[in-house]
């Protein structure tokens, strides 16, 4: 028995003492890297490969890159594992959970961790639109990487058949449904073969709400997410003529719109145009039967739009040595190089205007300028909805839209309902 | 106690033991620990947890979506139940008949209940699209408009009750189905002697005779009903204005979308609750009423 036990323990030894040697000797760091996948294509593939190339040209840093699923996915397990004690390093998360994750004390502000010039100059470079989901009271939180805007793509075909410019979509709301009269088909009975726009008001009918709100001139929270602006004449006004898109004008599918089927709707001819993320581009491109055009969302006092999608978040559980390692993987993903690759690839808009000046975007650009709407969109942008527990106040927000699209309330009582859900839901932040 | 008996108990017990530590760790602590939770306020990064007494309750009794998720579920329970049952007794008469291509028809009627339930959601929301969806193809045969079946408050529910008793109506056939075979041939000579005709035989000795599947099918729908939300997160995610919000659904948003997992724990214990009455009531006094074998 004896003999046994020291034949046991001597390699066990041996290997503890060699792993406790060898880490002392090298200092080698690891991260932990969660994210999600939003969009179609190998994302898996093309992380991977960064996270390759970054140790490669980092020895000593090693990348765990992990792929968590959707954006929810990828929120609940960074957060479930951050309350079990074992934080991720790094996530790419929503720029909304911006608060959320904030209040959970889960994060540590970028600002903190930037020691020289170079690097506060680095966090100068990106677009100050992406930027307004990633600051609030004077800290920035977070680092734009896969960013998104709404944008509305046109038929081009069917623009021609009803006897419109092909290469001109409508640009203000009146022009909007101006042509979404001569663009919808109805047959001698009322049914409707062809409608004129889809905004879809499914899953997150709030954001594409923005779009309206912002061209009619309002915001729907403060910066400090502490305030929401629901009822406001100039939100009920946005909320009416999207009612009224379905229920006066009738160039809209009446009821709510699924958000999953109208790039499908878009592809059957159902509808002549649809408002949906840049995210979808390539899709598009690779599904359209006929030609198509991507245009700004049309304006009303002025233009506007939300921006969308997710940002990098550093985790406040790591050594300092994990911290600046984590930050120099996080300058690195970001370099105008890699932000011009990474938004060809998959169509999120590059985050920094110096992305765009490589040669490798402008070729891309030239040779498909429909990508180049979002960032010219970028000036009139806005932040998307994002405030202290944020799922709940928006999703009072998306039960207002939703009953008011389907008629169950008026835009002005279902406007007043959310936010008075809002304001009993954020009166502890205030 | 002699050092054989012990042996016995020991033995009995290590035996006992992997199921009882699977249970204790995955059913028993849960339970118990969701009900602690329940009386305290949900932990928020610097703020640690309370004991807040019932205050969680009394936020739920004010909460409008609960009572709307209560009551959708109410609704989709009291009729998915009926109609999955009802259906699922149909269909294995039909097939348990002497009939031309009965394995066929037996594997088409079972196939829904082996595909995964997020499959068959996304192919229905397809069904449901509004213009070129199956459902109003079909209906545009008729002459009938097309309908936003997922984006109208007044249909959505409905719309997935049909997925629902569609999913189910399969594999509780498969019980029926053995029942009917249990049901001895002797019995059908018999009444058919006594000149009984194929109705009143259904009524008075087969149905009777599978009381015992019909409450253990009763039970599985019951549960199946507050249990089963796949297809919702899929469809409408609980939309348009929470009309197709079930409890078991809204208990997944509040808990791991808002994080207030206290809040979770207070409607898991309501829906635990009810549950265990339903299954109660379902034992105490149906079960008297049944006739074995």
């Amino acid at each position: 028995m004896r003999c046994l036990k020291s034949r046991w323990l001597a390699p066990i030894v041996g290997a503890v003492a060699m792993v406790l040697a060898s880490s002392a000797m090298a200092k080698d760091v690891e991260l932990s890297f969660y994210y999600p996948v939003a969009v179609g294509g190998p994302i898996t593939k093309i992380i991977d490969g960064y996270a390759a190339e970054f140790e490669k040209e980092n020895p000593g840093i090693t990348i765990k890159a992990i792929y968590a699923g959707t954006y929810q996915d990828t929120l609940v397990k960074a957060l479930t594992a951050f309350k079990s004690g074992e934080p991720p390093d790094i996530a790419v998360l929503l720029s909304t959970d911006m608060f959320t994750l904030i209040d959970e004390g889960a994060i540590t502000s970028i600002d903190g961790l930037l020691k020289t010039n170079a690097d506060k100059a680095w966090l100068k470079s990106f677009y100050p639109a992406f930027m307004a989901n990633s600051r609030t009271s004077g800290k920035t939180w977070g680092v734009p990487f896969q960013r998104s805007t709404v944008v509305m793509f046109w038929n081009k075909a069917a623009f021609k058949a009803a006897g419109l410019n092909p290469d001109q979509a409508p640009d203000t709301w009146d022009a909007l449904v101006a042509d979404g009269q001569k663009l919808t088909k109805r047959d001698a009975a009322g049914n409707v073969s062809q409608w004129a726009v889809e905004i879809p008001s499914t899953g997150f009918p709030y954001w594409l709400f923005q779009g309206l709100t912002t061209a009619n001139g309002v915001q729907l929270m403060n910066q400090a997410g502490t305030e929401t602006y629901f009822d406001k004449p100039a939100v009920v006004q946005a909320l009416q003529f999207w009612v009224d898109l379905s229920r006066k004008d009738k160039i809209q599918p009446p009821g709510t719109i699924e958000w999953g089927t109208t790039p499908k709707d878009f592809f059957e001819g159902k509808t002549a145009i649809m408002w949906t993320s840049t995210g979808n581009l390539t899709n598009v491109k690779k599904n359209a039967p006929f030609p198509f055009g991507v245009a700004m969302l049309p304006a009303h006092q002025g233009r506007g739009s939300p921006t969308g999608g997710g940002n990098f978040y550093l985790f406040k559980k790591m050594t300092p040595e994990q911290r600046a390692a984590a930050l120099k993987f996080v300058k690195w993903m970001t370099t105008p190089e890699r932000a011009a690759d990474w938004g060809i690839q998959t169509g999120y808009i590059a985050v920094r205007p110096d992305a765009w000046e490589t040669p490798a975007m402008k070729q891309y650009v030239a040779g498909f300028p429909a990508a180049a709407v979002a960032r010219d969109q970028l000036k009139y942008a806005v932040a998307e909805l994002s405030t202290h527990d944020n799922q709940r106040v928006t999703k009072a927000l998306n039960d207002g839209i939703q009953a008011a699209l389907s008629g169950t309330k008026t835009p002005e009582q279902a406007m007043k309902d959310a936010q008075q859900e809002a304001n009993r839901i954020l009166r502890p932040y205030r | 106690m002699s050092p054989a008996r012990l042996r016995t108990h020991l033995h009995g017990w290590l035996l006992l033991l992997p199921a009882a530590v699977l249970l204790a760790a995955f059913t028993y602590y849960p339970a118990i620990a969701t009900v602690l939770d329940s009386f305290f306020s949900t932990p928020r990064g610097a703020r640690p947890s309370i004991f807040v007494g019932l205050d969680n309750y009394q936020a739920m009794v004010q909460d409008p979506i609960f009572w709307r998720a209560l009551d959708n579920n109410i609704l989709y329970s009291m009729s998915t139940i009926p109609l999955t049952i009802a259906l699922a007794l149909l269909m294995a008469v039909w097939v348990n008949g002497k009939i031309a291509g009965r394995p066929f028809l037996r594997m088409a009627f079972f196939t829904p209940t082996v595909l995964p339930m997020i499959a068959v959601a996304n192919i229905w929301v397809f069904f449901y699209v509004p213009g070129y969806g199956l459902v109003d193809q079909v209906l545009g045969l008729f002459g009938l408009p097309a309908h936003n079946w997922l984006g109208n408050e007044h249909t959505a529910l409905a719309c997935l009750i049909v997925v629902a008793v569609w999913k189910d109506a399969g594999f509780f056939m498969i019980f029926y189905l053995a029942a009917l075979q249990q049901i001895p041939p002797q019995l059908r000579e018999a009444a058919a002697l006594e000149g009984a005709g194929r109705w009143y035989f259904f009524r008075r000795v087969t149905f009777p005779l599978l009381m015992p599947t019909t409450l253990f099918v009763l039970i599985n729908a019951v549960i199946n009903s507050f249990r089963l939300v796949d297809h919702i997160i899929v469809m409408t995610r609980g939309g348009p204005d929470n009309a197709t919000a079930l409890l078991l659904f809204y208990i997944y948003q509040v808990g791991f979308k808002f994080w207030d997992t206290a809040y979770a724990a207070t409607l898991t214990v309501v829906l635990l609750a009810l549950l265990a009455m339903l299954a109660l009531g379902q034992f105490l006094f149906l079960d008297r009423r049944i006739h074995y074998q």
